[in-house]
């Protein structure tokens, strides 16, 4: 496939850019393989000079466009709630349609039959072609709105001067949005001069955070049963699993494991020695099989006597009604040290629907406060929140408090199951507070781990397209985390710009970091050998500035957030990002940093021996890089 | 003390609102003025003072087999459940704070006991440090349109308005006495703010209407109509909002169920629409602008205030602010006294009037966070203090009834006591007087907050468990400290390398947790707290998780609380030693 087969017009002049809250730029707007590029016209139209706007086509998330007839100049705001008709999907179920109100002089795209489910492009409309008659004469005056809603949840608003163009610009960037094929994506093209290709893959994160465990305990051994990804497709190829257990009978557990994953470990914790596995659910089945292997490796990890707990993120129901389909859940017969909990998550098509109902609330200007209140708690978005922290504080407290071990699996256990071990660490273990950590974290926890990204994130709440298996559990992971740090404002190194950023990559990056759905995949795909890493880039000291916590000071200790109601809010720096105006909130954060680093620096003139010391030192104590 | 028949009662419990854990055994002590509790079962002696003004309720629940249970309900939204192990001490301290908590006569209010050792001529000071007329004298008045009259020193225009008013020198005696009759208790239209930029345009308020003017009679004048509900409306609201505060473990769903359907918010945000609306007219519209509700001295009072502090960065900061209560809520005859209860009267004149525009500020902070000289520590102690009665300021419900109380001569002004404490209530984050002019706030529904902090302010669990505020605050005072001393420090730098220097704590009672020291994070700061799993009444199993070290750290934290105005050097140092054993 070519790109250039994909662009039907690749320049228009005298292009109006809109966005909420910011000055509508005028300009040329061109289409690339990848980006749509804005350049104003500089001096024009009051602007002081030229302006480039940048977007990574993969961002958006849905084209809806609607054509003005007009003999006059097109008006400049365009009430982009009214007559607009969603995108339909060749081959996809029809959103239910609107009602259309239509002005005399606005004609939607499709309006001919609304009823009608499957109308493309046609109707009245007839390509320009033939040049000179009068029925042309009137449609070269007319022009279109295209507006783009991403998936970093940003709107854009481009009005183009010809109904041709328009509708040209709107299919090309339509057909360049959704281009699947991952070795297609721009990050395999992006070249930015301050990197260099091998920089920043972390190397074997696994492997490392097994070499700090190697110097605790004897009881764990780095496995490589899986280096084909034979066992597992979505582990990557080292593994940390019990000393006593041969490789043979991870192989003969894995397959009594949904997908492979048979239990692994996931973090060990120092302070008792006690450990949180991972795994996909036993595939029980209706009639109730074992697997003495998969018994065997679970009972290995504890001693006589000793109790540990499995955390199952499916209702008992749930659980019971998989062995249906294969599934299942430990019985207390086969698994007679472990206890079993139920904390019920939500998952897949629930929690994307959420998300999407939480965005239109957001976007719904005319809300009064109690219909707003009331979306808000009807979205549910919220209660996932607190669901997810209060599951994380149960598998962090039976390690810290109950000095048991854990394992948390739901079904495939790759989704729930990533967001509560990956937030447990964060509460329990001071070293994932860093943003080094974090990275580390990230990178185990989610990517190594086999968080399906490339299905999860396809799209994100705008658009139109049916739904597959997109479902933002990253998304939640990274609001939970934003909770932490409100709750605990000086302990996460990072700030919430790390965490938009963060979202805004899973999404549409420029870097390779967050593609495929695991490392078999990405392996494939060669995405290490052919993109960039976003944590490279981030790493650049211009860019981690940005994303530094001017208030962070290390705190050895486990951060217990609260989860009443009263303690969780909703992120609004994330869902509203593009909707309110953030200047005087930047105006405070620009502050804090003035008077931290003030107060710093009133300090550092009488230290500077000291602090040269401290910095020329990366191993600060309590950072336990990885 | 007539009252107090029990003055002691020992083996009283203190529950835990939140959570399951032991409750706190301890004596209950009754004073003429507190009700105070001291813990025996914590290492480090912790009190809890609740002051009889303070209670807004008092309940006895029906017996248990721990003992009998006494629930206190305070205007400032602390709820104490206390568990007394004999009913006949139980039903003493009950008559008991029934009446310390409703006094008949208004000499028994705390103000006129309250004896700070102040000497005369400081106390009269003080209540000259808010002058009206220099306000006034701000705003260009008196020129050549308005004009400050005497005409009410008599209180014969309006008995609820103070004896100096400003009208428009146009207006002749007669005119004013005239228009007096004809408004509901006198309340003829006076001036509330005059934006400069305009000398002619104004915001005047008060006009009691009783009904609305005849659209025909007023040339020129254009009416809007804004709702925002009677006093009757907001109590139940606020009632309704305490009830979900103080539901146990509620769910996502049940909270936001209850804070819908209780109505605050959305009262909060009508009074907001309103003085944007006002602040609007007169900013952009350059009009003139009447604002009245039914007596004009609830409705109008909270919009004229928060117009005000939406148009002029003076009443941001802490002597505008004062200015402001004192002229648009106390000089014009809020009647405090019955919004707030301070006497034995009726039920149904109580209502959280003030408590809104405390909120409404609140609300505006969060959303220009540097506009503001004073932080929400301020709001909250002004709020004590409207219920305290321990300064005269808001006692009565009139400027000619507090002079019939002998306000000046017998009581104290609370400003300069807040002056008093001004490192400790300041924004460290404010940019001055000159960096922001009229404010102009999104009043979108997701723009209003529900203010955990005053509502649920007691609950300590529930809050961030570091407190940025303070650190900043300590920041800013090193920061100040740094530079007042610039020269002598240059030679004691090395010295700052190590621990803090005592003295740096007088500065403020946050001063200790200076910045990056290790205090921000001892482990009180939230290692107390139960995990969330068990506040939510679920528990791992057979699990008992409450050690005793939860027990002694969590009432480390309530103990900072209560003492920190005493000797915040010595609280922090036991944090500091205590916060050891965490690392087992």
């Amino acid at each position: 496939m070519e790109f250039s087969e994909l662009i039907k017009t690749a320049t228009v002049e005298s292009v109006l850019l809109s966005c909420a809250g910011q000055p509508a730029v005028k300009g040329t707007l061109c289409i690339t393989s990848h980006h749509l590029l804005l350049s104003s016209c500089p001096g024009g139209d009051g602007q002081p000079s030229a302006v480039e706007l940048w977007l990574l086509i993969r961002n958006v998330d849905a084209v809806e466009k609607r054509l003005v007839l007009s003999h006059r100049p097109v008006p400049p705001s365009v009430p982009s709630s009214m007559g607009v008709i969603p995108r339909c999907h060749p081959g996809t179920a029809e959103p239910p349609l609107p009602p259309l109100p239509r002005g005399p002089r606005q004609w939607a795209l499709t309006s001919s039959s609304p009823p009608c489910p499957r109308v493309q492009n046609v109707g009245w409309y007839q390509p320009p072609r033939s040049s000179g008659s009068p029925r042309d004469n009137r449609l070269a005056g007319s022009s279109g709105t295209i507006t783009l809603r991403c998936k970093d949840l940003k709107v854009l608003q481009l009005e183009i001067p010809g109904m041709e163009e328009c509708l040209n610009i709107a299919s090309s960037i339509e057909a360049l949005s959704s281009v699947d094929s991952v070795m297609m994506m721009y990050p395999f093209f992006h070249r930015p001069q301050s990197l260099r290709l091998e920089e920043g893959w972390p190397l074997l994160p696994v492997e490392q955070y097994f070499q700090q465990l190697a110097l605790q305990t004897t009881q764990w051994r780095l496995s490589d049963v899986n280096r084909d990804f034979a066992v597992c497709p979505t582990y990557p190829p080292a593994v940390i699993v019990p000393a006593a257990v041969s490789e043979e009978t991870l192989r003969r557990a894995a397959r009594f494991r949904q997908g492979g994953r048979f239990p692994v470990l996931s973090y060990y914790h120092s302070r008792n020695g006690t450990v949180m596995l991972r795994s996909g659910q036993p595939l029980t089945g209706p009639n109730r099989k074992r697997c003495a292997e998969d018994e065997m490796l679970l009972g290995s990890v504890l001693d006589d006597g000793e109790r540990g707990f499995i955390i199952d993120t499916r209702s008992a129901q749930a659980a019971k009604q998989a062995r249906m389909t294969g599934g299942g859940t430990e019985p207390k017969s086969s698994y007679p040290q472990w206890k079993r909990l139920h904390r019920p998550l939500e998952r897949g098509r629930p929690l994307q629907e959420s998300f999407i109902k939480l965005v239109e609330a957001c976007n719904d200007a005319s809300l009064g406060m109690d219909r707003w209140l009331g979306r808000l708690e009807s979205c549910r978005w919220l209660s996932h929140v607190k669901a997810a922290l209060s599951t994380a504080c149960l598998a962090a407290q039976c390690l810290d408090r109950e000095e048991s071990s854990v394992l948390v699996h739901g079904a495939e256990g790759t989704d729930t199951t990533l967001l509560v071990t990956a937030l447990a660490q964060l509460i329990l273990e001071p070293g994932c507070r860093t943003l080094k950590g974090f990275q580390g974290l990230l990178e185990r926890e989610w990517i190594q781990a086999g968080h399906p990204f490339h299905l999860r994130c396809a799209h994100s709440a705008y658009s139109h397209a049916r739904l597959k298996q997109e479902a933002p559990l990253f998304l939640l992971f990274l609001d939970c985390v934003w909770q932490l740090s409100r709750q605990f404002p000086f302990s996460l190194e990072f700030s919430e710009g790390l965490l938009l950023t963060l979202f805004d990559n899973a999404y549409a990056s420029d870097y390779g970091t967050f593609l495929c759905n695991n490392e078999k995949e990405r392996c494939l795909c060669k995405v290490k050998e052919s993109t960039h890493s976003l944590w490279a880039w981030l790493d650049q000291p211009e860019e981690r500035k940005k994303y530094l916590n001017p208030l962070y000071s290390p705190n050895p200790l486990v951060i217990w957030p609260s989860v009443e109601p009263q303690s969780i809010q909703l992120w609004q720096g994330l869902f509203f990002r593009w909707i309110r105006s953030s200047q005087y909130l930047d105006e405070a954060w620009a502050e804090i940093w003035r008077l931290v680093e003030g107060s710093n620096t009133a300090v550092k003139e009488s230290t500077e021996s000291r602090l040269s010391r401290s910095l020329s030192d990366p191993t600060a104590p309590t950072e336990n890089e990885r | 003390m007539e009252h107090i028949t029990t003055p002691k009662v020992e083996n009283v419990k203190l529950l835990d609102r939140y959570t399951n854990r032991k409750a706190a055994s301890g004596t209950l002590y009754l004073t003429a003025t507190h009700l105070i509790y001291v813990d025996a079962s914590a290492e480090v002696r912790k009190e809890t003072w609740i002051l009889h003004h303070h209670i807004a309720t008092v309940e006895k629940l029906p017996l248990t087999t721990a003992g009998c249970p006494l629930l206190i309900h305070c205007k400032n939204f602390h709820v104490a459940h206390f568990v007394i192990g004999q009913e006949r001490d139980c039903h003493e301290v009950y008559t008991s704070l029934l009446k310390l908590s409703q006094p008949v006569k208004p000499e028994e209010l705390y103000a006129f006991s309250y004896n700070p050792k102040m000497s005369k001529d400081n106390r009269e000071i003080g209540w000259k440090l808010i002058d009206l007329k220099v306000d006034y004298q701000r705003m260009g008045i008196p020129n050549d349109y308005w004009e400050i009259t005497d005409l009410n020193k008599d209180y014969e225009v309006c008995n609820t308005y103070p004896p100096e008013i400003v009208v428009p020198r146009a207006a002749s005696k007669a005119t004013v006495i005239g228009s007096s009759r004809f408004r509901s208790r006198g309340r003829i239209p006076v001036l509330s703010y005059l934006y400069k930029e305009n000398n002619l345009n104004a915001m005047a308020n008060r006009a009691a209407g009783k009904g609305y003017e005849n659209e025909d009679n007023y040339d020129n004048i254009r009416f809007k109509f804004i709702g925002i509900e009677n006093i009757h409306v907001m109590r139940s609201s606020l009632q309704k909002l305490l009830e979900v505060c103080e539901t146990k473990s509620p769910s996502m769903s049940d909270f936001l169920t209850g804070l819908e359907n209780s109505g605050w918010l959305r009262h909060i945000k009508a009074v907001m629409d309103a003085s944007v609306f006002l602040a609007k007219a007169v900013k952009d519209e350059k009009a003139s602008v009447l604002v009245h509700c039914s007596d004009g001295w609830d409705r109008t009072a909270q919009v004229c205030s928060l117009a005000s502090l939406l148009l002029d960065p003076f009443y941001r900061t802490f002597k505008g602010f004062m200015v402001l209560i004192e002229k648009e809520w106390i000089a014009m005859g809020h009647k405090f006294s019955h919004r707030c209860g301070h006497l034995d009267g009726d039920p149904k004149e109580v209502s959280p009037v003030f408590t809104q525009f405390i909120e409404c500020v609140w609300q505006l902070m969060q959303q220009f966070p540097c506009t503001f000289e004073f932080n929400e520590h301020f709001l909250l102690e002004i709020h004590d203090h409207v219920y305290s009665c321990q300064f005269g300021n808001f006692l009565g419900t009139c400027h000619k009834e507090r002079e019939d109380l002998k306000i000046f001569e017998k009581t104290h002004s609370l400003w300069p006591f807040l002056l008093q404490k001004k490192q400790e209530l300041r924004n460290p984050l404010y940019r001055g007087f000159t960096a922001y002019k009229e404010l102009q706030p999104n009043t979108l529904p997701f723009s209003f907050q529900f203010w955990c902090g005053m509502y649920n302010r007691f609950d300590k669990g529930m809050h961030p468990k570091q407190c940025v505020l303070d650190h900043l605050l300590s920041c800013m005072n090193q920061k100040i400290k740094l530079e007042d001393n610039a020269s002598e420090l240059e030679n004691k730098l090395p010295f700052l390398d190590g621990p803090l220097p005592n003295e740096a704590c007088f500065l403020s009672k946050v001063g200790c947790a200076a910045s990056k020291t290790p205090m921000l994070n001892t482990p009180q700061d939230y290692e107390g707290e139960a995990p969330p799993v068990l506040t939510n009444g679920i528990s791992v199993g057979d699990i008992n998780v409450t050690s005793d070290v939860d027990q002694r750290n969590k009432e480390n934290l309530a103990n900072h609380r209560d003492l920190h105005l005493n000797d915040s050097v010595d609280v922090l140092n036991s944090e500091a030693k205590d916060g050891k054993p965490q690392h087992h």
